[in-house]
């Protein structure tokens, strides 16, 4: 049994370990699970293991194939990465829920059944929140709770998918899915969430700014890539992935031009660095999905380079701000230094990781004759070149004004975004290496003059661009304020909808009570003019006045026995 | 003058922001001309057009500050636009 221990549950069982640590022992344990986990992928061999049968159906813990494997592995060294990162950090709860949610997204990606999907899709969810909440201000909080809501509502919607899908089909294999219906569409749209498909984007950009300097980090890894992975495997070549992929790889940057928070800046960069793995899934040819792979691995490294480079700036100078940022350089050389190659690698610079997956991508949906697809891709490259290659590192480390003085990183954080640098660099020089553990056997040529040359047009071109614009002050400026985007939609709208409902219901139960009270007061009024004081049924007679009413009476009495 | 020198890092010194402004103009341009003195490999022929991707980086790069600059106009609100 312990031969086919699945690496995630390593991470999962061994989290729950931390708290009864010392406090300074408790690192080494951290360090200690994923490298485990990470010698037990690589002892496994491919195929099924740990199958459990209940109730007459199978669930798979573990199946090792070309595609789970490059994702569990490049999951498991973004766990080592973010402990290193995370070292000096003594919070138990981020700890735990870090690691936990880390196991979540392995124990995912090796899943062969629907069903182990669900439950792991919505531990990531659960467990990643906390790294939100531990920021533990209020607008961390609000923030954490509406990304609670969207992660947990993907998960129900993937679990109405699977039941549905089960009742159509029989079956809960994880495994390739036709668009044809209801069940597989749900099952897609839950996908589409973690995914941040346009317009079901925007809890990423709204929680992974909020979270702590090495909550960002982890989050940047795990849940959306776990949503491409899920992509590739069950609707690689669904053509309608092409132009939702094509929309996410261009609008984000637009955003992303505009916003002053540079860890937000580079959740949107996250979100179109998506967009080109979704156009990659919905090609779906043996190329693009290793294009796929390709990109998802670099793409954690290099992202995950950046949010630590952003997450050392906010740490020492306590701002992520490009409005309050400036002039680093000088105090946090090598963190300069870093960001510089993350830069780099996602704006794909020949020698730098970037390069050597997004060309396949690009050269898939070359192939396959989409050209405007193509043509917005291209763009778009040049786009997160303009924003994380030159902007970032602008705004935040040379920009004049205003000078920040403070001190260099912890030790820890350069130690973690060096070696992330490191292998950064050497994929993008050796990518044979990558290449090896991609699902398909590659044939693709990378270092071509051609590649290399069109490539470094595209760069210089942009990079003249964006100093034209500079020197002529043409740049939007850093000033503080925020952009609207979908949440809108959830945080103004639908609340407005409800107060405009909520205060009509109101002034009709005041109405109602008004005129009632109204009527009331006149009923009121009518018996005291009766029987009140002065009221005419009320008065207290004389017994002459009865009399002569007796008599009256009497009188007409005869009257009337007289005309009878 | 010197002092002065000493003191500025290159990088900070006005006259050497102009030099990088131009040396990337340079280097545009030879990476234009390099089109001609090597086999593109094409798929579209659009692509065979000199400079192609040059020009294509350039364009997007500042369509998309002019867009991204009208759209702000829309977008924009207070840090605060949520917490009232």
């Amino acid at each position: 049994m312990i031969a086919e221990l699945p690496p995630g549950l390593i991470l999962i069982v061994g989290a729950l370990l931390i708290p009864l640590l010392r406090p300074h022992l408790r690192p080494y344990l951290m360090l200690a699970l994923p490298v485990a986990a990470l010698v037990q992928l690589l002892t496994l061999p491919a195929g099924l293991h740990a199958q459990v049968d209940i109730l007459g159906h199978s669930l798979v813990f573990l199946r090792i194939d070309g595609l789970s494997f490059v994702f569990g592995l490049i999951f498991l060294i973004a766990a080592v990465l973010n402990v290193i990162y995370g070292w000096h950090e003594d919070d138990p709860v981020q700890q735990v829920s870090g690691l936990v949610y880390a196991g979540a997204a392995v124990g995912a990606v090796f899943v062969g059944d629907l069903v182990s999907l669900f439950v792991f899709w919505e531990l990531t969810a659960i467990a990643s929140v906390f790294l939100i909440w531990a920021s533990r201000t209020e607008r961390a909080y609000r923030a954490g709770m509406r990304y609670l809501l969207v992660q947990i509502g993907s998960g129900v919607i993937l679990l109405a998918g699977v039941i549905l899908h089960y009742r159509a089909t029989g079956s809960i294999a994880f495994d390739r899915l036709e668009l044809t219906g209801l069940p597989t569409a749900l099952i897609l749209f839950a996908f589409g969430i973690k995914c941040a498909f346009p317009l079901l984007h925007n809890w990423l950009q709204d929680a992974y700014p909020e979270a702590t300097v090495v909550g960002t980090v982890i989050l940047s890894a795990f849940t959306t890539k776990l949503a491409a992975y899920a992509l590739a495997r069950s609707f690689a070549g669904t053509d309608m992935l092409i132009w939702i992929g094509a929309i996410m790889a261009v609008f984000p940057i637009v955003y992303a031009v505009i916003e002053n928070d540079l860890r937000r800046v580079m959740a949107y960069i996250l979100n179109n660095q998506l967009g080109f793995m979704v156009v990659g899934v919905g090609i779906g040819t043996p190329l693009a999905l290793n294009g796929v792979a390709a990109l998802a691995f670099c793409g954690i490294l290099y992202k995950a380079l950046l949010f630590m480079c952003l997450g050392a700036v906010l740490f020492r100078a306590g701002s992520a701000r490009a409005s309050d940022l400036g002039g680093l350089w000088k105090s946090m050389p090598w963190t300069t230094g870093f960001c510089i190659v993350g830069g780099a690698s996602i704006s794909a610079v020949p020698l730098f990781a970037g390069f050597i997956a997004k060309s396949m991508v690009l050269a898939a949906v070359a192939e396959g004759g989409h050209w405007i697809v193509w043509l917005v891709l291209l763009a778009a490259s040049a786009g997160v070149f303009h924003q994380t290659g030159l902007r970032i590192p602008y705004a935040a480390f040379f920009a004049r004004n205003p000078e920040i003085r403070c001190r260099e990183a912890p030790l820890n954080m350069l130690a973690a975004m060096g070696i992330t640098s490191l292998l950064c660099i050497a994929i993008g020089v050796y990518p044979a290496m990558l290449y090896a553990v991609l699902p398909y056997q590659v044939d693709f040529a990378v270092y071509t003059a051609s590649h290399v040359v069109t490539q470094l047009q595209l760069l210089a071109f942009a990079a003249l661009a964006f100093s034209i614009l500079l020197r002529h002050r043409v740049y939007p400026q850093d000033v503080p304020s925020i952009n609207l985007d979908s949440d809108w939609i959830y945080r103004r709208l639908l609340p407005a909808f409800v107060d405009v409902y909520r205060d009509g219901l109101r002034m009709m139960r005041f109405r109602a009570i008004a005129r009632a009270q109204v009527r009331l007061n006149r009923f009121i009024a009518a018996v005291y003019r009766h029987h009140g004081p002065q009221g005419v049924l009320a008065r207290t007679w004389p017994v002459g006045s009865t009399v002569l009413w007796v008599a009256v009476l009497l009188c007409v009495t005869l009257v009337f026995y007289y005309i009878e | 003058m010197t002092d002065d020198r000493h003191k500025t890092p290159w990088i900070e010194r006005k006259g050497n922001l102009t030099w990088i402004h131009r040396g990337l103009w340079i280097a545009c341009a030879g990476l234009a001309l390099a089109d001609f003195f090597y086999h593109k490999h094409t798929v579209f022929r659009i692509e065979e057009f000199p400079a192609f991707y040059g020009l294509l980086g350039f364009i997007a790069c500042v369509g998309l500050v002019f867009g991204a600059r009208e759209i702000r106009k829309i977008l924009k609100r207070g840090e605060n636009y949520y917490d009232r």
